[in-house]
């Protein structure tokens, strides 16, 4: 029979609770529910009164063909840097795991990105990748204007994907190291011992038993990729070239911040929000199926 | 042992006394919005102030930039925390004439005694800062102009020793440039910011309305029009021109801006404003000559007074009547005469009044090497009295509209859409914005 600790008297574990209840209240219900009321009224910033007007910011924002654009390109750009990041950190953490020369300097170093500012980040990128005087204009020089991120609307994407997935490459790097550390040596030296070579070693037992960190990794990148990125498009691309690199959350920040439109900023942060929970709810409903836990 | 004790004790008795004659002293928070160098020297004028009277200490605290300085402000005026003074850029007028949250700078200063002379302001930067009344709200502050900056030496070499005063003019000199063996005689961008350039500036020296209402300062109904003025000429003219190589675009994003690309003599023409002339000055190449002249007109055109860009400064509600005397002093001693060539000094600005212009001019200002040319800024800024339409531009949300703008000179020059097209798709964008704006202020009217 399982066992089960019990409190003498009821109110005991709610006066444990109420200190994390309160703080999530005041850090995200409060916040959350003030979006939800600014989303139904028009705000005039200087707090000089406010309409209600129910739903009509989100039919003006849903109404917009250039805004479900912007969803579309937000996806794909979720999609795109969440695959990068995983994939690059696991080869990185495959070759540490592996104990290749020099792997004790790598394991301190490739997490150095995750610590890296937004803006500093944006920066350094957009230098290495200036069309005509950066680490890529090489490109433009076998082949003239192969590479303009300034004028071409995918090109400018592929350069805040790359820059975006750098950063996070450090952080599932940690989490994909520590987790094959964890698996048992034993098992993969008796796959040794039977002739099994180390690709087919990983395809088999360390993948298999990494579906739990891959899972986590996944749910937590595609929601960092939603929310995280709008730093990196202000520096690098500000939007542009003609919204090639509009994503919802820098038009977020755009419209609020720059523009002071703060209803219409917060229609579109309980949209995102709605879609970033769809997300998490579909990932958990379909791909954890697949994760093995033990 | 008993000195060391005397010197502690004389030195707190010292700290005292200056902390007693520090509070004293009024104390009124500035915000502002400029960083880096222009930073220290916005510190530096409040160092002046302070060194220059006992009564007041205005303490000056700079936010980042001009999205910041404002943004920062509303939050801290919701939380009942503003500063007294607050710096807001050009654009952001509006949004602060209807915020209900300023003290109006006229009546600061009558209340407080000083006798400010409001015609004394260059007609150009007064009224884009006035009420469509003429009522002055906020102090003018840093100010500028765009200029068309042109290299002397590559001129030369195709023997012309002015700069193009009609774009006639200056497509045949990027042509006969081209010739010449130049790549990139003429340089521009086409982010949201360059709207000031290509857009407003264009507008304003054509006589060419933006929007509807004398540009909005008659209501907050006002439409935007510049798919059916000279702009959409003057866009066509530049992609024809870009696509016969005569224009190149230069933008950080691609590896240096214009102005860099012109300092380094790559490019020979460039529109920016005159507070680059430093920059430019400093980050020449060694034998670079040039020299600033207004912007192009197209031939025939009555050339009328362009734009000022840059801030001013507005007081805000909600404060102490000490802090509004304070307030009223730094002004006050900003608008001075000798502040104004401090400022031009140190800065790239250009003074704002006829006063201060003509004690600059009296002191050799404008003969010094440094500073030669930048009086073009003053002739372009006055070069007509401004008229319902050149007074300014008084549009709600044009932060956005500058994006939408931006959106579409991309659109136009990576060759998507055609020019009218994409300018009848900025007008349409920015008058949803417009609406949205007027939606907001149900009620209010524009002062």
């Amino acid at each position: 029979m399982e066992k089960r600790a019990t409190f003498g008297s009821w109110w005991i574990g709610i006066a444990f609770a109420v200190p994390q209840v309160i703080l999530i209240f005041t850090f995200f219900y409060w916040p959350a529910g003030e979006a939800i009321y600014w989303s139904l009224t028009l705000q005039q910033p200087w707090g000089g009164g406010n309409i209600w007007v129910g739903l009509d910011n989100f039919r003006q924002i849903l109404d917009d063909p250039i805004y479900w654009a912007s969803v579309l390109r937000s996806v794909v750009f979720a999609v795109a840097s969440t695959g990068l990041a995983m994939g690059g950190a696991l080869i990185l953490a495959v070759f540490v795991d592996r104990e290749c020369t020099g792997s004790r300097l790598y394991r301190v170093v490739l997490i150095w990105p995750y610590g890296i500012a937004a803006p500093a980040l944006g920066l350094a990128f957009r230098f290495l990748m200036a069309p005509e005087a950066g680490f890529l204009a090489f490109l433009n020089q076998i082949a003239p204007g192969l590479w303009d991120p300034g004028l071409n609307g995918t090109d400018a994407m592929i350069e805040i994907i790359v820059a975006f997935s750098w950063k996070y490459v450090g952080y599932d790097f940690i989490f994909f190291l520590s987790a094959l550390q964890a698996i048992p040596r034993a098992q993969i030296e008796a796959a040794a011992l039977d002739g099994a070579g180390w690709l087919r070693r990983l395809r088999d037992i360390q993948l298999p038993l990494l579906t739990p960190t891959v899972f986590f990794l996944l749910v937590i990148d595609l929601t960092e990729s939603f929310q995280d990125s709008f730093g990196i498009v202000d520096i690098m691309t500000a939007g542009g070239p003609a919204r090639a690199t509009e994503l919802m959350v820098y038009k977020i920040y755009f419209d609020g911040f720059r523009g002071f439109d703060y209803s219409g900023a917060a229609a579109q942060s309980i949209i995102l929000m709605v879609l970033i929970m769809l997300l998490t709810v579909l990932q958990f409903r379909f791909i954890e199926r697949r994760v093995h836990y033990k | 042992m008993n000195k060391s004790l005397l010197i502690a004790a004389a030195a707190a008795l010292l700290s005292l006394s200056s902390a007693a004659q520090a509070a004293d002293r009024t104390k009124v928070d500035f915000w502002f919005g400029l960083s880096g160098d222009l930073e220290k020297r916005v510190q530096d004028v409040c160092g002046r102030f302070n060194a220059a009277q006992s009564d007041y200490e205005v303490v000056c605290t700079s936010q980042g930039n001009y999205d910041a300085a404002i943004q920062n402000t509303i939050a801290a005026f919701r939380a009942g925390k503003q500063p007294t003074i607050v710096q807001v850029y050009d654009v952001g007028t509006a949004t602060m004439m209807l915020s209900g949250a300023y003290y109006p700078a006229d009546k600061l200063m009558a209340e407080n005694g000083y006798k400010i002379d409001w015609n004394d302001y260059f007609p150009g930067i007064s009224s884009y800062y006035a009420t469509s009344k003429g009522e002055m709200y906020s102090f003018p502050f840093n100010s500028s102009t765009a200029l068309l900056y042109w290299n002397k030496g590559a001129f030369a070499k195709i023997g012309k020793t002015a700069a193009p005063q009609t774009w006639e003019e200056a497509a045949a000199d990027a042509r006969a440039l081209k010739d010449a063996g130049y790549d990139c005689p003429i340089a521009i961008n086409i982010s949201a910011n360059e709207s000031w350039q290509l857009l407003e500036q264009f507008s304003a020296i054509h006589g060419q309305p933006i929007a509807t209402r004398n540009n909005g300062y008659d209501g907050l109904d006002a439409e935007l029009l510049f798919n059916k003025t000279k702009f959409v000429d003057y866009i066509k003219d530049l992609k024809a021109w870009y696509d016969a190589g005569l224009v190149k675009i230069k933008a950080k994003e691609m590896g240096q801006d214009m102005v860099q690309a012109f300092a380094s003599g790559e490019c020979q023409m460039i529109m920016t404003s005159v507070g680059d002339h430093g920059t430019v000055t400093r980050t020449a190449k060694d034998d670079l000559s040039w020299d600033v002249a207004p912007l192009p007109v197209y031939a025939g055109t009555h050339r009328m007074n362009s734009l000022v860009g840059g801030a001013s400064l507005w007081v805000l509600t909600g404060k102490s009547k000490d802090e509004y005397k304070a307030a009223a002093a730094f002004l006050a001693f900003i608008a001075k005469p000798e502040s104004e060539l401090f400022w031009s000094t140190v800065t790239g600005y250009i003074p704002v009044t006829n006063t201060g212009f003509t004690y600059m001019k009296e002191q050799g200002f404008y003969d010094k090497t440094p500073f030669k040319g930048r009086e073009a800024a003053i002739a372009s800024l006055t070069a007509s009295p401004p008229s319902p339409i050149t007074r300014g531009i008084r549009l709600g949300g044009f932060t956005q509209i500058r994006a939408e703008v931006g959106n579409g000179l991309q659109e136009i020059f990576a060759g998507k859409t055609d020019v009218q097209t994409a300018i009848d798709g900025m007008v349409s964008r920015g008058n949803v914005i417009l609406r949205r704006f007027e939606a907001t202020y149900k009620g209010k009217q524009l002062p």
